[in-house]
C-alpha cells in the first residue's frame, strides 16, 4: 500500500533530471522532498503523479502510468507549483474543479475543503481579488475537495504568511493522520524538519539521503546538498536550522 | 441571474429575432399573405426562412467556437479565425469561383476540402505542441499562407466578373442564401457544435494549467482533437456558404462573461445562443440599410467588431499595467 519510485531515471529536453531515484512513500505519513534548485524535486513529484512519462513508479504495486486516468485522478491529488488561474472564476467554482474526477457534485466535500483551508469566507469572491496567500490556500482546497488518497503538493507553503504556513502544515499533518499519503516539496528546512515523518533529499537528480528528519538533515548532508553551512539549534518543536554562506 | 433564467432569456431573444428576421426585408409581405395562397409568401418560405435558419446556425456555431477556443487557448483575444481555418476555407471558395466551378456544390466542396487541408496542416504544425502559443502561431502561418494564395488566385482570374464575384463572396453575406445552402452547411455545423459541447469540463480543468488538468484525469490530446475538429467543421461550413464573417466568436463570449462568470463550461451554450442572436440581429440590420442593395454581413460584423476588439485590447493592456 505505498507509492514507490524504483530506479527512476528521467531526462527532459535531453537533459538528465532524475538519475536512478528510488524512494517509497507510505500512507499516513508526511514525506518532504528537499533539495537545491534544479535538484529534481518537482520532476520527481510530477513523475509520481504520472505527469511525465516515467517507468518505475508504482502505486500499491501497479504501474501508475497504466492506471485509468480518472481513477488515478481520484486517487492522487496533485497541487502544481504554478499558481496561475487563467480565468477569473469564483472561488467556490474553482474549488469544485477538484470534483471533476468524480463527475462533479460533492458539495459536502467542497465545503469541507473550504473549511479545512480557512477559505469559506472567500468562496463568493473571484480569484483575481485574492492575495497570493489566499490563492495558495484556495488551490490547496481544490485538491482536497477531490478527497484523494494521496496528496502531492509542490511548494504549498510558498507565498503563505507564517500563520497560514503553520495552519497548512497542521492541515497536512491532520490529512496524514486520517490515512492520506502526503508528499510535499519544501524549501524551508526548519519547517520540513518539523512537519515531515520522512525526508528524501535530492542533489543533481540523485537521492542524497532518505529517512527521518534526524537521519537526513545533518549539517554534513545539508552542506553537500545545498552548498551552505548550517547550524542545527535544538528546540522542543524540532531543530531550527540556521543557514550561512560557506566560508 | 441564474444560469437557467439566462438560457431561457437568450433562447427567447433568439426566437424573437428569428421571427423579426422573417418580417424584415426590402419587399413588404403583409401578415395576411402568410396564411393565404399569396405568391409573396414564397419570399418568406424560400428566402427569409432558410436565411434566418442559416443565420441562427452560423451565429451559434461561431459563438460556440469562440467560447471554446478562448477557453482552450486560455486567451480572451482568441476567435475562430485564430486557427486559420476560415482563411483556408475562403481560399477554396475563391478557387472554385475563379476556376469557374461555382455552381451546385462547387464552392461548398472546394471550401470544405481546403478547410480540411488547413486542419491537417495545423495538426502537422502543432504535433505534440503543448503551449497555446504554438497553435496561435501555426494558425497565423496558415491564415497568412491562405490569404496570399487567395490574392494570387484572384490575380489570375480570367475576367473582371470572376474577380468581382470572388471579392463579393469574401465579404461574407447571407444575401440570397437558400434552402440548398442551409442543407449543405447544417450537418457540418451541427456535428461541429456537438463536438464542441463535449469540451466543457476539460476547458474548466484547463483553467488551472495543463499539469493540473491532466492530474484531474483530463486527456489533453482528446480535447485538442475535439476543439480542432469541432471548430474546423463549424468555421469551414460557415465560410463555405456565407463567406468570411468575423468577430462573432470574439465578441459574444466577452459580452456574456460579466453576466455569467468566467467558468468556460458555463459560457458554451449561452455563447451559442448569443452568437445566433447577434448574427440574426446584424443580418436584419443589413437588410434595413437604405438603397437597393444590402450591407454585407461580414462588413457589418467587422464594423462592430473592430472597435470592440480595440477596446478589449486596451482593457487587457491596462490590466497588465496595474
Amino acid at each position: 500500500m505505498a507509492l514507490s519510485a524504483r530506479n527512476l531515471s528521467l531526462a527532459l529536453g535531453g537533459r538528465p533530471v532524475l538519475d536512478a531515484v528510488s524512494a517509497t512513500f507510505v500512507p499516513g505519513r508526511v514525506t518532504a522532498i528537499l533539495g537545491a534548485n534544479g535538484a529534481g524535486k518537482s520532476t520527481l513529484l510530477r513523475a509520481l503523479a504520472a505527469l511525465v512519462p516515467a517507468a518505475g513508479v508504482t502505486l500499491d504495486g501497479s504501474d501508475v502510468a497504466g492506471l485509468d486516468p480518472r481513477e488515478r485522478a481520484r486517487t492522487i491529488g496533485y497541487l502544481p507549483q504554478d499558481a496561475a488561474v487563467h480565468w477569473n472564476m469564483r472561488v467556490r467554482d474553482l474549488v469544485a474543479l477538484g470534483r471533476l474526477p468524480h463527475g462533479g457534485g460533492g458539495d459536502a466535500a467542497v465545503d469541507a475543503a473550504l473549511a479545512a483551508t480557512d477559505t469559506i469566507a472567500l468562496a463568493p469572491r473571484t480569484v483575481r481579488s485574492l492575495s497570493g496567500g489566499e490563492r495558495a490556500r484556495v488551490l490547496l482546497a481544490r485538491v482536497l475537495a477531490g478527497e484523494p488518497r494521496w496528496l502531492l503538493a509542490d511548494e504549498p507553503l510558498a507565498s503563505l504568511d507564517p500563520l497560514h504556513q503553520l495552519q497548512t502544515l497542521a492541515l497536512l499533518r491532520a490529512a496524514a493522520g486520517r490515512g492520506m499519503g502526503v508528499v510535499v516539496v519544501l524549501h524551508d528546512l526548519t519547517l520540513a524538519a518539523r512537519i515531515a515523518d520522512d525526508i528524501v533529499l535530492l542533489k543533481d537528480g540523485r537521492v542524497l539521503g532518505s529517512g527521518t528528519p534526524g537521519q537526513v538533515l545533518t549539517e554534513t548532508r545539508i552542506a553537500v546538498g545545498y552548498g551552505i553551512e548550517a547550524t542545527l539549534v535544538a528546540h522542543p518543536d524540532g531543530p531550527v536550522i540556521v543557514p550561512r554562506l560557506p566560508i | 441571474m441564474s444560469p437557467l433564467r439566462l438560457h431561457v432569456a437568450l433562447a427567447m431573444l433568439v426566437v424573437l429575432l428569428f421571427a423579426a428576421s422573417l418580417t424584415i426585408g426590402k419587399a413588404s409581405v403583409p401578415l395576411d399573405a402568410w396564411w393565404s395562397a399569396d405568391p409573396r409568401f414564397a419570399i418568406i418560405a424560400e428566402l427569409r426562412l432558410p436565411r434566418a435558419a442559416l443565420a441562427t446556425l452560423l451565429g451559434a456555431s461561431l459563438g460556440l467556437s469562440g467560447a471554446v477556443l478562448q477557453g482552450w487557448l486560455r486567451n480572451p483575444l482568441a476567435d475562430p479565425g485564430v486557427l486559420g481555418v476560415s482563411s483556408a476555407a475562403a481560399l477554396g471558395a475563391v478557387a472554385a469561383i475563379v476556376l469557374g466551378q461555382a455552381g451546385g456544390w462547387g464552392i461548398f466542396a472546394a471550401a470544405m476540402a481546403c478547410a480540411a487541408g488547413g486542419l491537417a496542416l495545423l495538426a502537422a504544425l502543432t504535433w505534440r505542441a503543448e503551449t497555446p502559443a504554438a497553435f496561435v502561431l501555426a494558425g497565423t502561418v496558415l491564415a497568412s499562407l491562405a490569404a496570399a494564395l487567395t490574392a494570387f488566385l484572384i490575380s489570375l482570374a480570367p475576367d473582371p466578373y470572376a474577380v468581382a464575384a470572388a471579392i463579393d463572396w469574401l465579404m461574407g453575406a447571407l444575401t440570397d442564401r437558400g434552402v440548398e445552402d442551409l442543407m449543405q452547411a447544417a450537418p457540418f455545423m451541427v456535428a461541429g457544435c456537438a463536438l464542441l459541447l463535449l469540451t466543457g469540463r476539460s476547458l474548466d480543468a484547463l483553467t488551472l494549467g495543463t499539469d493540473a488538468a491532466r492530474s484531474l484525469g483530463i486527456s489533453l490530446s482528446r480535447l485538442q482533437l475535439l476543439v480542432i475538429a469541432g471548430a474546423g467543421l463549424c468555421v469551414g461550413a460557415g465560410v463555405a456558404v456565407t463567406g468570411v464573417v468575423g468577430f462573432v466568436g470574439l465578441v459574444v463570449p466577452h459580452l456574456l462573461r460579466p453576466v455569467i462568470g468566467a467558468r468556460p463550461s458555463a459560457l458554451l451554450v449561452p455563447s451559442a445562443l448569443g452568437g445566433a442572436a447577434l448574427v440574426l440581429a446584424a443580418d436584419a440590420l443589413c437588410r434595413l440599410a437604405p438603397g437597393a442593395g444590402e450591407v454585407r454581413l461580414g462588413v457589418a460584423m467587422a464594423l462592430i467588431g473592430a472597435p470592440f476588439f480595440l477596446a478589449l485590447l486596451l482593457g487587457e493592456r491596462g490590466r497588465s499595467w496595474r
